[in-house]
């Protein structure tokens, strides 16, 4: 047993010389989750605003150059151009001026005033549903909105628009204002150590290949579960060390702490990286040049992302696609993180996501021992 | 008597899809003995070997190694075995004495141990200076040395060379076969692959693989005098004009 | 020269075609993007899963309870007593949202007045909480409105927008997602696959005996390029095929200047392959700083999230993403179906990528040599 416990604890020291003389490793594993923590949850966000609007007043009267002011003014818009003809207007969204075209019919005060109504024409680019929809909802806020102030300021207005029968009050949970950081972080994490302990692996046993230095291994008596267990130990090290500076950083940037145990977290760290390290070194097992390792592992890395929920709600997906991501890792780690950090779930409600890790944990493992060949 | 062959090899065969690399060769080797294993590049010395050290299962045929079967006891016959291979393989981003630590350890020596064999094993190769060098900053001569003084670091009973010398200059690979003499002296024996002429007739028997088949398999003397030729070089020509496979 | 430069070419090609599972991959990952980007991944928000807490009992809030079980945006789990174990399942992720109909809520409604309700939203993800607001506040304002229009109350008019959806009035995720799919799927693969594979000949010494040869250095990095050029090419007429026969998104726009335009990224995203070969000595250096360039081009280049959301600074980074360029050249030729000539400054800015990262590959690589 000492024999042995030698053996793992040399293989293990040779690991993390080799990683740490790897010039490029170390500065990557400080680097990257700066660069992923500070930038992305900036760019990563499904908000829409700053849309580019572009007007064509044919009424030339007080109220619609106040209701063109009350476009530009809110935070959703900008007003980018106005033209003298939809003609026009339809050109500049083609260049890419503009995704709303609000064309304001000749007779809108005078209906406005004397009816109490009138309408506007609105051209969406629907390219981006989501944003033509937000967008849209948005603009039609902004008109019940501009036709109440006049009724109530000026009392110009015929009648009273009406309002909603009933008045919803909405409370948001575990994330009140509606942040997409919040949300955004803990995915990140998650997406850091996927990067990192996924694809390192994945191309080390394969550059031992390359370089041929694992002859010399596979000709000692070495146990299969110590050579896997060594490659595992500094992975799963590192990825402990990244998850932490991660969770200092966005501390630091966003003043984000797990609402719920931080022992909690770590144990699912601890099954989540040993689980995709497993899944680079068997990639790694298989594969012939780094070239090719890299390509598999990058294949199912971002088909993992894409099923994870990460970028896109699982919820929204339909059924086969839902049956698909319970294949995948990722999905209950992020789901497990944005629960202990959003809202502070207790061991019992992670259950399933652990039992689920775990069992993956146990089959990767074992099958990355399995595909390490000694002879063939 | 049972005990004085320490590898045995019946009918071994190793085939790639419908290419066969080794066609039934079957061969004995003495305990303490310094066994050449000649051919032309491709004709399957080192598809003979990796099967004799467990890295490569053989398609028929059997084999032992130290009194191990090679096919079910792969791992007990890798307790007693060296293997140094044609590339260098030892670990370029580790230093020398990290190398020697690594294997050492494998084998399940002591951190005690290790550490004072390293330090007479550097002495007696003059590369004391160099323990805490980077293996990749070594001369390839050094590297070789080093490579072989590693592979009997651990005292197995058998060690195997592939083709040892590649790429050295005659002064060196004459200093790196006092090397080899000095393992057999411990009674290690030796196994090596090559294909220089003038060190075949440093082994002690000689076999001669020709299109995956052994072709001869004697002392070098009397190897010599079958073919009526004075030296190895002119034997090895003699069976090399059989050959059908071209070498690349 | 031009014999030499094919006998080349042919040993790249034999590189890739030898590997069968690097081919399968390279052919299988624009398809497997197309079908999770076209079927599964969507933004749109359903099925969210309602609990109602019912203190009036009465029966408008039976009403409007079966009125959400009916709308497509919801499906009610079982209902709760009290307002702790709603909190409770959102907690757990059992339900997404939680309405609670106050004691008063239907004498209020009776009296003429406005009753409220409150909606209890699990907020993690903010846009589908917002979007699920919206949807739940839709469906009880109409059910009342309904209610409400038998009593003779006129409602105003106000101003009402007349909205009229262009080039994708369903609003399908596809139509965005598409020209993205493509612009990914050619940077992963010139970008990774390039820099690895030249990388790969420094690596092992290879490359210093194809310098040797008579041809001039450039022909031996350019046959390197060529293989992926060509899978490239392929994977587009894939993206294209399946696009128009899977997911019926017709090509509105011009098709040869659709593809010239995609050639022309095909080369700038091969081009920073050849650089990052020409600044690293590794291929896990290649492979790292490839990832480095692959994640900003899926964050930054508006293929999931829009560009002009960003903040200013970030929008100033994502002009050096050629992505970000192409994508928008893409949607606006492929869905809006424009004219070449309104996507002539971006085209140009591709142009300029290309003659950049190849003159400096270039230089660099001469430095190397010399």
């Amino acid at each position: 047993m000492k024999g042995v416990l030698m053996v793992i604890r040399f293989l293990i020291e040779k690991e993390f010389k080799q990683m740490m003389r790897t010039r490029v490793l170390p500065v990557v594993f400080v680097m990257l989750p700066l660069f992923v923590l500070f930038l992305m949850p900036k760019a990563a966000t499904q908000e829409v605003k700053n849309l580019k609007v572009c007007v064509v007043d044919n009424d030339h009267s007080p109220l619609s150059a106040r209701l063109v002011h009350k476009l530009s003014a809110s935070t959703y818009f900008v007003l980018t151009e106005t033209c003298p003809s939809y003609r026009e207007a339809l050109h500049c969204m083609e260049a890419g001026r503009a995704d709303f075209i609000v064309e304001i019919s000749p007779g809108f005060e005078r209906e406005l005033v004397a009816e109490g109504g009138s309408r506007v024409l609105v051209s969406v680019n629907g390219v981006n549903g989501v944003k033509a929809a937000l967008g849209s909802s948005y603009l039609s806020q902004i008109l019940t909105g501009y036709a109440a102030e006049l009724w109530e300021e000026e009392g110009l207005l015929a009648s009273r628009p009406v309002l909603a029968g009933l008045d919803v009050c909405p409370r948001y949970l575990f994330n009140a204002g509606l942040d997409y950081t919040v949300f955004m972080v803990p995915g990140l994490m998650a997406m850091l150590l996927v990067l990192v302990v996924g694809f390192l692996p994945a191309l080390n046993i394969v550059g031992e290949k390359e370089r041929g230095t694992i002859e010399q291994i596979n000709v000692t008596p070495v146990g299969r579960f110590d050579f896997i267990l060594s490659k595992l130990v500094p992975y799963w090290c590192v990825g402990l060390f990244i998850l932490f500076y991660a969770m200092l950083l966005a501390r630091v940037f966003y003043g984000l702490v797990p609402a719920g145990s931080v022992g909690l977290l770590l144990l699912f760290a601890t099954l989540f990286i040993l689980v995709v390290s497993c899944l680079g070194l068997i990639v790694s097992n298989y594969s012939d040049t780094m070239q090719q390792a890299a390509l598999v592992m990058f294949f199912f890395l971002v088909i993992f992302i894409l099923m994870s929920g990460l970028l896109t709600p699982v919820s929204s997906m339909p059924a086969w696609a839902k049956a698909v991501t319970y294949l995948n890792p990722l999905r209950y780690f992020i789901e497990a993180l944005r629960m202990l950090y959003l809202k502070g779930s207790s061991f019992l409600e992670l259950l399933p996501q652990f039992v689920a890790l775990s069992l993956y944990a146990v089959v990767v493992w074992t099958w990355a021992i399995v595909s390490y060949k000694k002879n063939r | 008597m049972k005990d004085k062959y320490v590898i045995e090899a019946e009918g071994l065969t190793k085939q790639f899809g419908a290419f066969t690399a080794t066609d039934h060769i079957s061969f004995r080797v003495h305990e303490g003995e310094i066994f050449g294993f000649l051919g032309a590049n491709g004709a399957g010395k080192t598809t003979a070997m990796r099967m004799l050290c467990g890295l490569s299962r053989p398609s028929a045929g059997w084999a032992t190694v130290a009194g191990y079967d090679v096919c079910r006891q792969a791992e007990d016959v890798k307790k007693h075995i060296g293997y140094m291979s044609q590339k260098f393989a030892l670990y370029d981003d580790l230093t020398v004495f990290e190398n020697l630590r690594l294997f050492g350890g494998i084998y399940g020596m002591s951190a005690k141990t290790i550490r004072e064999k390293a330090e007479r094993l550097l002495g007696e190769l003059g590369l004391a200076a160099e323990r805490d060098a980077l293996v990749a900053s070594l001369p390839l001569g050094w590297k070789q040395k080093l490579a072989f003084s590693l592979s009997i670091f651990h005292d197995p009973k058998i060690v195997f060379l592939d083709e040892p010398t590649g790429g050295v200059d005659p002064i060196t690979r004459r200093q790196f076969w006092e090397l080899i003499y000095r393992a057999s002296d411990r009674g290690i024996t030796v196994f090596v692959t090559t294909h220089y002429m003038d060190e075949a007739e440093y082994c002690d028997r000689v076999s001669i693989m020709v299109d995956g088949k052994i072709e001869a398999l004697d002392t070098p003397a009397n190897l010599k005098r079958d073919f009526g030729v004075a030296t190895m070089y002119d034997v090895f020509l003699a069976l090399a004009r059989r050959a059908k496979r071209t070498s690349d | 020269m031009k014999k030499q430069f094919l006998s080349f070419l042919r040993k790249e090609f034999y590189h890739i075609f030898r590997d069968k599972r690097t081919m399968l991959i390279l052919l299988v990952m624009p398809i497997v993007l197309m079908i999770l980007f076209g079927f599964a991944i969507t933004t749109e928000v359903k099925d969210s899963r309602v609990a109602i807490l019912d203190l009036s009992k009465d029966e408008v809030t039976a009403q409007l309870r079966e009125r959400i079980a009916a709308s497509r945006y919801f499906s009610i789990t079982a209902g709760e007593d009290n307002i702790s174990a709603l909190e409770a399942s959102l907690r757990g992720g059992k339900i997404d949202v939680a309405v609670v109909f106050g004691e008063q809520f239907a004498s209020e409604l009776r009296r003429g007045g406005r009753p409220s309700v409150q909606i209890l939203v699990d907020g993690t993800e903010p846009n589908q909480a917002a979007i699920r607001t919206g949807y739940m506040q839709q469906v009880l304002a109409a059910h009342l409105h309904t209610l409400t229009e038998g009593r003779g109350v006129s409602p105003f008019p106000g101003i009402t927008p007349v909205v009229r959806t262009l080039y994708n009035p369903q609003g399908k995720s596809e139509y965005n997602f598409v020209p993205a799919v493509i612009g990914l799927v050619l940077m992963l693969i010139c970008v990774m696959m390039t820099s690895i594979a030249i990388v790969r000949e420094k690596e092992a010494g290879t490359m210093e005996v194809l310098l040797a040869s008579p041809l001039p250095p450039l022909c031996i990095v350019l046959a390197k390029l060529v293989p992926y050029f060509a899978i490239s090419c392929l994977n587009l007429t894939t993206i294209l095929v399946l696009s128009v026969t899977m997911l019926h998104i017709p090509i509105a726009g011009s098709l040869p200047g659709f593809i010239a335009v995609s050639l022309l990224y095909i080369l700038v995203a091969l081009f920073l392959g050849l650089f990052i070969s020409t600044v690293v000595r590794s291929q896990l250096a290649a492979m790292l700083l490839s990832l480095l360039v692959i994640i900003p081009t899926i964050y930054l280049s508006g293929i999931l999230f829009p560009v002009e959301s960003m903040p200013v600074a970030l929008q100033c980074v994502s002009v050096i993403v050629p992505t970000r360029w192409y994508v928008d050249i893409a949607r606006r030729l492929m869905i809006q179906g424009v004219e070449l000539r309104y996507v002539w400054r971006e085209t140009l800015v591709l142009l300029l990528m290309a003659g950049v990262l190849l003159g400096v590959s270039w230089k660099k690589f001469k430095i190397r040599l010399e």
